[in-house]
């Protein structure tokens, strides 16, 4: 009884728009649902510098390789700010790294895709990050404090990602026949994952219905998705190139484009952990931290020496 | 793996131009103060968000209750000759 006068106060509040804070009552569910969501979220920003590594010894300037180090410094700082919000739902950082190498906890499975190119800097710019952010904007307005106010940092450094990503494109559509070919071929391979970026569709949706009720999330999948499609293929406009979808195309009795309907089995079969990339991935991160292992160990000995020097002095 | 090698947390106030307040921005891991304020400055400050910065350990700060609020400021609630809107004043006076 008492839980459902707690639980209606709750409602209330997020039905007022005020921010739940760190010590407010939640629902448990809420909590839970806050714990997989931003730790995936994060997860999401410290895999997804592995891809864009892989380009930084062959970018093909020194200009785009000071560019490509900002923006995996930026990911590194993103990932550290959700951690930081994650964790104040009482979750200590060490059992989300566990989680994450135990496979208990997912990252975007966008980031299991290779890049083939340097073409495909340009398209992780500009697709990927351009559906993170609109994802990301939508979040700006979550419920919880600690996630929206990251929210909103994030969305003040990512907006570089894609407009770099962009001009790595217009540069390309510019070139010869063999950048052009390179540029059209990095669209081929990432239009279809990053539409797959913003999760099922509401129908097929689990957590979709509570979430938007206790306003985790603003707006549903599908609604995002197409906010994404119809700004992003007028911006390929400007590209000449083409999008590898058939049926793309205006609708204007909707309002919208129209487009092809997903193939979720290989959604599904990249979340699973079957993408090429997976395994890599995170073998790549476990190696990482156990190889970093001396680092914090040394961090710690100096921390006690030096706490020991100051009660002694 | 599941030890606790994280360091500890600490919260980041950044001042965005002299004369300014500082606020708080987020927070972070280190394990000495040296390092929190590097690590506070590469996670903080990328695009010179910042003029100055103050970090304190997360376990020093004393919070008030969050749940408890109402009552804990109850003493000004009936103090409203405090504000400067409590006072009539004539009409025609001004500057006051």
């Amino acid at each position: 009884m008492e839980d459902e006068i707690k639980l209606n106060q709750f409602q209330q509040k997020i039905d007022d728009g005020i921010k739940i804070e760190p010590k407010d009552w939640m629902p448990e569910k809420y909590r839970q649902t806050l714990i997989r969501q931003i730790s995936q979220h994060a997860h999401s920003e410290i895999i997804g510098m592995q891809p864009e590594g892989n380009w930084l010894t062959r970018a093909p300037s020194l200009r785009s390789k000071k560019i490509l180090m900002a923006k995996i410094q930026d990911e590194a700082g993103h990932g550290l700010y959700l951690y930081c919000a994650a964790e104040t739902l009482g979750v200590k950082r060490e059992q989300f790294l566990q989680w994450l190498h135990e496979g208990k906890a997912k990252y975007s499975s966008v980031f299991n895709y290779p890049t083939l190119t340097w073409a495909d800097m340009g398209a992780v710019g500009w697709l990927v990050d351009g559906a993170a952010i609109v994802n990301q904007v939508s979040l700006q307005g979550t419920s919880y404090g600690p996630y929206a106010r990251a929210m909103v940092k994030i969305c003040m450094e990512e907006s570089f990602h894609q407009r770099q990503g962009f001009e790595i494109m217009v540069q390309l559509a510019n070139g010869t026949d063999e950048q052009k070919e390179m540029a059209q071929d990095a669209i081929n391979r990432w239009w279809w994952p990053s539409i797959m970026m913003f999760g099922p569709h509401d129908s097929e949706s689990a957590h979709s219905n509570q979430s938007l009720k206790w306003k985790i999330k603003r707006e549903s999948n599908d609604e995002l998705r197409q906010r994404f499609i119809d700004k992003t293929i007028e911006q390929g406009h400007h590209l000449g190139l083409t999008f590898p979808d058939p049926n793309l195309k205006f609708n204007y009795e909707t309002n919208h484009y129209d487009y092809s309907p997903i193939d979720w089995d290989e959604f599904w079969n990249v979340v699973k952990g079957n993408g090429a990339g997976n395994r890599q991935r995170l073998n790549h991160h476990i190696k990482a931290h156990d190889d970093g292992k001396w680092v914090r160990e040394a961090a710690i000995a100096y921390s006690k020496k030096v706490n020991l020097k100051q009660k002694s002095a | 793996m599941s030890d606790e090698d994280q360091g500890v947390l600490w919260e980041v106030f950044i001042q965005v131009k002299a004369g300014r307040p500082y606020k708080h921005v987020g927070s972070l891991h280190a394990y000495d103060k040296e390092m929190a304020m590097k690590a506070a400055r590469d996670l903080y400050t990328r695009r010179n968000e910042g003029n100055g910065i103050w970090i304190v350990k997360a376990e020093d700060i004393i919070s008030s209750d969050v749940n408890d609020g109402e009552a804990f400021f109850d003493p000004s609630n009936d103090k409203i000759y405090r504000h400067p809107t409590f006072y009539k004043i004539p009409e025609g006076v001004k500057h006051i």
